[in-house]
């Protein structure tokens, strides 16, 4: 083997890799090991992925970008492609840039296509590593092959991240280990050519702790952090990963977090943890919030509170189960029998998976509902780098407050929002509360009474009201005025202020907000809006039969404001910067 | 938290010795003549018996005439949805396990809408008592086939008589791993006591069906096994049923109406509290007393 390319690097600030393969050649280590890397060398970093919704595996793509300074989406196209297999190449070459770099598998790609000056890059991974480790290993190991070549050719940080291998695979077994390293160490010292070599400006995010996460992880700490204790679920894409990771760490807090045998019971125990005076979560992808719909609305109805988080995925029914999607906030919001009212929040990006859970907490326990937390496949599973949460300045202690409740406590007080006293609360009034999802009198007695009805869905309504005027606009990137402000919720915030810094820098006054209290709305977003010659919403769900997307129909219906437009798609994949250029510049366009 | 379990009760205050006009909540809403009065009665009798703090008595039920149970106990209570009071009381136990928890319902809550949740509360053993009031019918939708209603019984959804197999309520218990099975009868008021007062005293899940006549939807289902009526009242023997035997007790269950009555079957196996507590035990001794908050800390701190 020779040595590493000596050649004077090209510096750069920005890499979008893309590494195209099949799903169990490990191709998503290597970019959690570079993901992990960039939090630890100041950088930024946004990775996309996708997996087939196969256990046997099949194609499967993991897209990287690395940035000196802030990075706010996976990346439009790619610099650096790499290709495992034909069908690879066939059908990745086109995310590349022109004159990108393609580094292929002769092994496996025999047929190449001469197009937009791309440079093709020869370099046997399998035959390489077979020959590095030796012995029977067949191919097990090219990933960290691969690691190693793009290690030498970005010029990263080589003990880094030979550490950060060495953590993990040491877990395994020494044998592991070995092989990994000796795989890592043929990549990184494989001869690419004359392609050069690059090497990444300094990170510029100096902040003292950075880590680097997907969103569901990061999800899992934020409820840690807001006090949740119990709760139940049944497995499904792409949610699921919470519930494992709540399974294994509430023991190390007390709690308990219980596999349900269905959605139905998940949700059901969940209920009970929170009537026993617990904060508790369930929580499920699209099919699986359906499922819980009529418990749900007895929370509601019951007026206890709960965490319910909602990873969604293409739909509808099975629809998409590993692709993102945002058709479920109408689910969310209405997707009741009666009228139900819950609190329904949005994460703009990984970072806010933690804050957005304290936010669920705080509001389940402070309006006494269920609150939905909108997640989604590409929140769920895209790693980002960021400022290490401050557990200290958050920290919920769990809240059972079981202390003796005066004589005259009403489990439903119609001028207060409830305040349930749970099992194990002596009532000094000697009358017990229960709890219930018939129509009830202030003391929990069931009542058909038309006029309690009414003062009980006016009571029920209320708590939103309240909130509604309680909470502040949504923050405004860029200028508070302008003739364009876009508007979206959850994982588009990166492509959106993309968008905006590009149009602002060709002189366009645009501007945009990301929605994270979804419903009920800040009460003042109309005004924010008036300062807006154009309102475009931005979102992953279909336009439906009347031509807009889910929320900026509820917008429309909202504020009556006829200046709101909708942009919507469904095609399974994360806005690219330039599909929401071209829609903010058509509507920029028009009268 | 889990580990957590309020004080006793401080010596000074004395505590309230719980009677039957304590525990007495709202009028029941039953019929006049229902079997469910009897079962309602019998509980409070218990309770007298057992001497709960009364703040630890926690009451659960889903959908149905007898699930309206919960109101007519004064004690903390919570009156969900159809068939899924079985997981509900299962957050309650595992998070609360310093609290008793009772699960009342019918058969059409416990062995149709919930069936599968019965299994899954059996085969985990999770610590409460459940008192299922079987009369055959559904009877506050007025008068439809239920799970257990025998064929042939007319019905407004079968109106030529029930055509499906009922199920049998024993053999299905014991298939799903309950820990505790019986069997009683509203009309045996002193037999009833009995086997509530074992069954809330087993622990671990225990389950019995109460055959509770409904007057007004199916009348005189239950005069064979009610000896006034010129029915049978056979108890299980147990000098001759081995109740750990679930060979014997399937046998027994197999019987043809109206069967026996009594424990089915009796075995300790750890509970899921039991077991998720020595899960978090085990946990807690490897953090030697680090807090929940550096747990959490040094957790997001890996991620660095």
């Amino acid at each position: 083997m020779s040595t590493p390319p000596t050649s004077t690097p090209t510096s750069l600030r920005n890499a979008v890799i893309r590494l195209a393969g099949n799903s169990q050649d490990g191709i998503q280590s290597i970019g959690g090991f570079l993901a992990r890397l960039a939090g630890r060398t100041q950088k930024d970093v946004m990775t996309y992925m996708t997996i087939p919704s196969t256990i046997s595996g099949g194609p499967s793509i993991f897209q990287l970008h690395l940035g000196s300074g802030e990075v706010r989406s996976p990346g439009d196209e790619s610099d650096v492609l790499v290709a495992f297999y034909q069908h690879s190449y066939d059908n990745h070459l086109s995310a590349l840039r022109d004159g990108g770099i393609c580094i292929y598998d002769p092994d496996e790609v025999k047929e190449l296509k001469s197009e937009r000056g791309i440079v093709h890059v020869p370099v046997p991974f399998t035959s390489a590593t077979i020959e590095a480790i030796g012995g029977s290993s067949r191919d097990r190991g090219k990933n960290m092959f691969v690691l190693g070549l793009l290690c030498a050719m970005y010029q990263l940080d080589r003990e880094k991240l030979s550490g950060i291998v060495a953590r993990q695979f040491g877990k395994k077994s020494e044998d592991i280990l070995r092989n990994a390293m000796l795989a890592f160490d043929a990549g990184y010292a494989y001869p690419v050519g004359d392609i050069g070599s690059f090497n990444f400006a300094e990170g510029e995010h100096l902040d003292e702790n950075r880590i680097s996460t997907d969103g569901n992880t990061l999800m899992t700490m934020g409820l840690l952090c807001a006090g949740v204790r119990y709760g139940s679920a049944y497995p499904i894409t792409p949610w699921s990963p919470i519930m494992e990771l709540l399974r294994t760490e509430l023991p190390k807090y007390g709690g308990i977090y219980v596999q349900a045998e269905d959605e139905l019971a998940a949700v059901a125990m969940t209920i009970g943890a929170a009537f026993a005076g617990h904060l508790a979560v369930t929580g499920s992808s699209g099919p699986g919030l359906s499922l819980k719909a009529e418990a749900l609305s007895y929370a509601s109805m019951a007026e206890l509170p709960l965490i319910v988080i909602n990873v969604q995925r293409g739909g509808p029914s099975t629809g998409l189960p590993t692709s993102v999607e945002q058709s479920d906030l109408l689910q969310a919001i209405y997707g009741s029998h009666g009228d139900a009212p819950r609190i329904v929040l949005g994460p703009q990006d990984v970072e806010d998976c933690f804050y957005i859970a304290l936010e669920a907490g705080r509001l389940a326990r402070e309006y006494s509902c269920p609150v939905i937390i909108l997640s989604d496949q590409a929140l769920s599973s895209r790693i980002e780098a960021f400022t290490e949460p401050d557990v200290d300045k958050h920290w919920v202690e769990p809240p059972l407050d079981i202390t003796p409740r005066p004589a005259d406590f009403k489990p439903y007080p119609l001028d207060q929002i409830t305040r349930h006293a749970p099992p194990g609360t002596k009532m000094e009034g000697g009358k017990y509360p229960i709890v219930t999802g018939l129509e009830h009198d202030e003391w929990g007695h069931p009542s058909s009474s038309p006029v309690i009805h009414q003062k009980m869905t006016d009571k029920r309504r209320r708590k939103l009201e309240e909130l509604a005027r309680a909470l502040p606009n949504p923050e405004i990137y860029g200028e508070a005025e302008g003739d364009l402000l876009i508007v979206g919720w959850g994982c588009t915030c990166g492509p959106i202020r993309e968008t905006v810094d590009r149009l602002r820098s060709e002189g366009h006054r645009v501007s945009s907000t990301q929605i994270r209290h979804l419903h009920p709305l800040p009460a003042g977003i109309g005004d924010m809006f008036s300062r807006f010659r154009k309102v475009l919403v931005v979102e992953m769900n279909d336009s439906g039969v009347y031509g807009y997307g889910q929320l900026a129909m509820l917008l429309r219906a909202k504020l009556a404001d006829p200046r709101i437009e909708s942009f919507c798609k469904t095609d399974g994949l994360a806005f690219r910067i330039r599909e929401v250029v071209a829609a903010a510049e058509k509507t920029l366009a028009s009268a | 938290m889990s580990t957590a379990t309020p004080d006793a009760p401080s010596a000074d205050t004395a505590p309230e010795k719980l009677t039957k006009k304590i525990l007495t909540a709202d009028h029941p809403t039953w019929c006049p003549g229902c079997g469910d009065f009897a079962v309602l009665a019998a509980f409070y009798k218990v309770l007298e018996k057992l001497q709960y703090p009364h703040e630890k008595i926690v009451c659960v039920a889903g959908i149905g005439c007898s699930s309206r149970f919960p109101y007519f106990v004064n004690s903390h209570g919570i009156h969900f949805i159809h068939g899924r009071a079985l997981p509900l009381a299962t957050g309650v136990s595992l998070s609360r396990p310093d609290v008793h928890v009772f699960v009342f319902g019918g058969d059409g809550d416990g062995f149709s809408i919930g069936g599968n949740h019965l299994n899954h509360a059996a085969r985990k053993n999770i610590k409460l008592t459940y008192v299922i009031m079987d009369n055959n019918v559904y009877g506050l939708t007025k008068k439809q086939t239920s799970p257990t209603s025998p064929q042939g019984f007319k019905s407004k959804t079968d109106p030529t008589g029930a055509i499906d197999r009922p199920i049998n309520p024993m053999k299905q218990l014991l298939a799903s791993g309950a820990t505790f099975i019986a069997r009683t009868h509203a009309a045996q008021v002193k037999h009833m006591m009995e086997v509530f007062e074992r069954a809330i005293l087993h622990d671990g899940f225990s389950v019995v069906e109460c055959l509770s006549e409904c007057v007004m939807f199916y009348a005189g289902s239950f005069d064979n096994s009610t000896p006034r009526k010129g029915g049978v009242y056979d108890i299980i023997d147990e000098s001759a049923h081995d109740v750990t035997d679930d060979t014997a007790a399937f046998k027994l269950a197999d019987e043809a109406a109206p069967g026996k009555f009594g424990v089915f079957y009796q075995v300790q196996r750890p509970t899921k509290n039991a077991l998720e507590q020595k899960w978090i035990d085990a946990e807690q001794a490897r953090l030697a007393g680090k807090s929940p908050k550096d747990v959490l800390k040094n957790r997001i701190a890996q991620m660095r």
